[in-house]
């Protein structure tokens, strides 16, 4: 009875046991929480209340028989745009201040005020420099870094009006982007002015406002998102294919146990060169541990999994599960995604949090202050709290699921390429002969309203046996990675041409292309297909979904990925249908103004369909069989 | 017997009961769906704001119902094993006079079938949909009696803090 409950909340059996376990010792989860929330407010769950301006609050009654307009006589359909712009420009402000961080490492590092970073990817710079029209003869590579950390920072506030990176795109992408007038002026602008615009008494047209959405949105995904992957990998290596293992089993009952949550490499990757540390590996020693074992989790995790050996503890609603194991000395925090609750559940057991962003601090966290100037003696001491902390731990408490699993990672563009055997070619043949007959990227969250995992791993096992190979980042691909999707032995479930294309390049079915803001390699990809067959990204047999979908960065992303036209199915509802006009807008009228719409469906195999269907309608137009 | 019975202090006026009755009253039972339906779902439950509190206003059952004694067409009644006021669309005229003998206002229109409208108190659910979505407890569903000794400690734990 208990087991079959917690099989109600998530198909992972290494959750699963965690549950019944949390249950046992009364530690409360986010299941727990959202039971405790509902039924949750309709007026939320439709977008339908109005929060900005002291004049309300006020809501609309989407039955009909309360007030049709907010005391300043908003209608339904401006509220909900509004609060879906403000829903974007906050995921896009996510997105691209990590961005920024990244670019501000490369700049700092060839400033030479970040010793601990060096150059990892001379090639990556070198290209990135010429597409930048950064000089290079008879420069120093710290020259030219600097030079390129300057162009990439100026993109947040540049005065030219427009993107570096938008040249990417393919020129009928470009041209409607153009024509729209949605084309981002500057990352940090088009989040500004969605501020502006959703103020009380500006801008009330709900097409007007979504356009400045999917602008904003365009900024995170060829703006921030982007250059947070350019710049990663130019500082800590272009991701390559390899083995890891991932899920809760991968802690060590005899081993001190740190995990690296949150969503930036900065700190992380100092944290991974602090954990091979010869004293403090002594150190572990004399506390009575075989030694240190460095986990992953979330978007963190997938940045360090997809450039070292580093295994993954889970997704994001496995990080309150991780902490019941009463196995980990420390989970170190940076920013995005990190659960409130975390201090409270490490509150029973003797793990601590350390939080180390001057942005996101944690009531009951201890605060390790991470500087870029001083990053290696930080992640040092980071790790030496972790360490000393394993004395406390309470043996009688450890309770570790056997489960993991092993995958290949490490998709990047480049390494997708080179696995190609050095250019697209192959990939569009398949296509083309369809062996392959579309592409589809499932992305995003984990949200306890869907059962964990499953919307995910059921979305792509579907995708797959219909031939249509996957690309996943962020918490969709650590899901899939705990169902041995990512391995090329997954193959067997694959239909028979993309069984076939995956075996002769010895490739899983499922590729797991990074984080969450990797989700541009996935664009650079869609463009170079594009331009390759010199059509728009929205004539391509290609598809997107985010099954588990809950923050307000999966917001920002399906509108970008919509609005570079890629048609995007949600497993949640938007809080988006207090609006029959913005509804149809997104679901349908958008087909018109960009290529593309949102379809939303809870039910992972009927989204297999509705992404086949759209595949095999893009296959027609292009002519192919 | 239990009884719908409000605490004033807690409503902050959200509303929630509104929605969730007329999604209890939609035929999916289903937010999304509801907002679909060729007859959009009516509450039942209105939130009125006083002047210094909110009231979450449902029919009260009414031991002696002015209701049930105005109603010309029999469509009011009271059922006997569960005391409440039960209202029979099919019988209903729609002459109003239920809703001018109700002191609370608690009887609404029907859009389109020209016939009242009343809280049934949810047949089908254990705990009426009002009561489960007050997110401040304002609403609850309990025994006069059990009500009224909440009041009655309430009322105590001024003297206490003395």
């Amino acid at each position: 009875m208990s087991q079959n409950k917690h099989a109600q909340k998530s198909i992972d059996p290494a959750s699963q046991t965690m549950l019944a376990r949390a249950e046992q010792e009364g530690v409360e989860t986010a299941w727990d929480r959202l039971h405790k929330q509902e039924p949750q407010c309709g007026f939320g769950m439709l977008g339908l209340c109005c929060r900005n301006c002291n004049m309300g609050p006020c809501r609309i009654d989407p039955f009909g028989d309360g007030p049709e307009r907010g005391v300043c006589g908003a209608n339904a359909d401006t509220i909900v745009a509004r609060n879906l712009l403000r829903a974007i420009a906050a995921g896009a402000a996510a997105h691209s201040d990590h961005g920024r961080d990244i670019v501000e490492a490369l700049l700092h590092a060839a400033e030479g005020k970040a010793p601990d970073y060096e150059i990892k990817d001379k090639e990556k710079l070198a290209a990135l420099a010429q597409e930048l029209k950064v000089p290079r003869e008879g420069r120093s590579e710290k020259e030219i870094a600097l030079d390129v950390a300057r162009k990439a920072l100026d993109e947040f506030g540049t005065s030219k009006g427009h993107l570096e990176l938008l040249e990417r795109a393919p020129s009928q992408r470009k041209e409607r982007w153009g024509e729209l007038g949605i084309t981002p002026r500057g990352i940090d602008r088009e989040i500004v002015e969605i501020m502006h615009r959703t103020h009380i008494g500006v801008d009330t047209d709900y097409v007007n406002l979504i356009l400045q959405g999917l602008r904003a949105a365009i900024s995170d995904g060829w703006g921030g998102s982007m250059w947070a992957t350019e710049l990663s990998d130019v500082l800590f290596g272009t991701p390559e294919p390899h083995r890891g293992e991932s899920n809760l089993g991968v802690l060590k009952e005899d081993e001190v146990n740190i995990i690296v949550h949150g969503h930036e490499p900065t700190l992380s990757e100092m944290i991974v060169l602090a954990a091979k540390d010869p004293q403090l590996i002594e150190l572990a020693r004399a506390k009575g541990a075989q030694g240190i074992n460095l986990c992953g989790m979330c978007c963190t995790g997938n940045e360090l999994l997809m450039r070292h050996d580093v295994p993954i503890a889970g997704n994001f609603l496995q990080q309150e599960l991780a902490i019941i194991t009463g196995a980990v000395e420390a989970m170190i925090v940076d920013v995005q995604c990190i659960m409130p609750a975390l201090t409270d559940v490490a509150g029973c057991y003797h793990t601590k949090i350390i939080s180390t962003s001057p942005k996101a601090k944690f009531s009951g966290a201890q605060h390790v202050a991470f500087d870029e100037e001083k990053a290696l003696e930080a992640a040092l001491e980071i790790v030496r709290i972790a360490v000393e902390n394993f004395t406390y731990r309470n043996k009688d408490k450890v309770f570790i699921p056997s489960d993991k699993m092993e995958f290949v990672a490490g998709f990047s563009t480049e390494a997708i390429i080179s696995a190609l055997g050095g250019s697209l070619d192959p990939l569009l043949d398949a296509i083309k002969e369809g062996n392959i007959k579309g592409i589809a990227a499932i992305v995003g969250c984990n949200n306890p309203k869907i059962k964990h995992d499953y919307g995910h791993v059921a979305l792509a096992e579907e995708l797959i046996a219909r031939d249509i190979l996957v690309v996943e980042t962020g918490c969709a691909a650590i899901a899939s990675a705990k169902a041995g999707l990512l391995l090329p032995e997954a193959a067997a479930k694959a239909g028979p041409g993309l069984k076939a294309v995956c075996e002769a390049l010895q490739i899983p079915p499922v590729l797991h292309m990074g984080s969450c803001v990797d989700i541009s390699r996935i664009l650079v990809v869609a463009a170079a297909v594009a331009k390759a067959l010199d059509v728009d990204i929205s004539a391509l047999p290609l598809a997107g979904a985010a099954p588990e979908w809950m923050s307000e960065k999966a917001v920002s992303i399906g509108t970008y990925v919509i609005g570079s036209g890629i048609f995007t199915v949600l497993g949640t509802v938007p809080p988006v249908l207090g609006s029959s006009n913005v509804a149809a807008l997104l679901t349908k009228g958008a087909d018109d103004v960009i290529g593309a719409t949102f379809a939303v469906e809870e039910d992972p195999l009927k989204a297999a369909a509705l992404m086949e269907e759209h595949i095999n309608a893009k296959r027609s137009g292009l002519g192919l069989p | 017997m239990k009884e719908i019975l409000i605490n004033l202090e807690h409503c902050l006026g959200c509303k929630s009961c509104e929605l969730a009755c007329a999604v209890e009253h939609s035929a999916s039972k289903n937010i999304f769906a509801a907002l679909f339906e060729e007859q959009l779902p009516i509450s039942r439950v209105h939130v009125e704001a006083g002047r210094e509190f909110n009231f979450p206003l449902q029919c009260r059952h009414c031991a002696d119902a002015q209701c049930i004694k105005a109603c010309i067409s029999g469509a009011l009644w009271r059922e006997e094993e569960t005391g409440l006021v039960k209202h029979i669309p099919e019988k209903c005229v729609g002459c109003w006079m239920c809703v001018m003998a109700c002191p609370f206002g608690s009887i609404v229109q029907d859009r389109k079938e020209q016939v009242a409208l009343k809280c049934d108190r949810c047949p089908e659910r254990e705990i009426p949909a009002c009561v489960e979505a007050c997110p401040t407890k304002a609403i609850s569903l309990q025994e006069v009696p059990s009500y009224a000794r909440e009041k009655r400690q309430a009322y105590l734990a001024n003297f206490q803090e003395v």
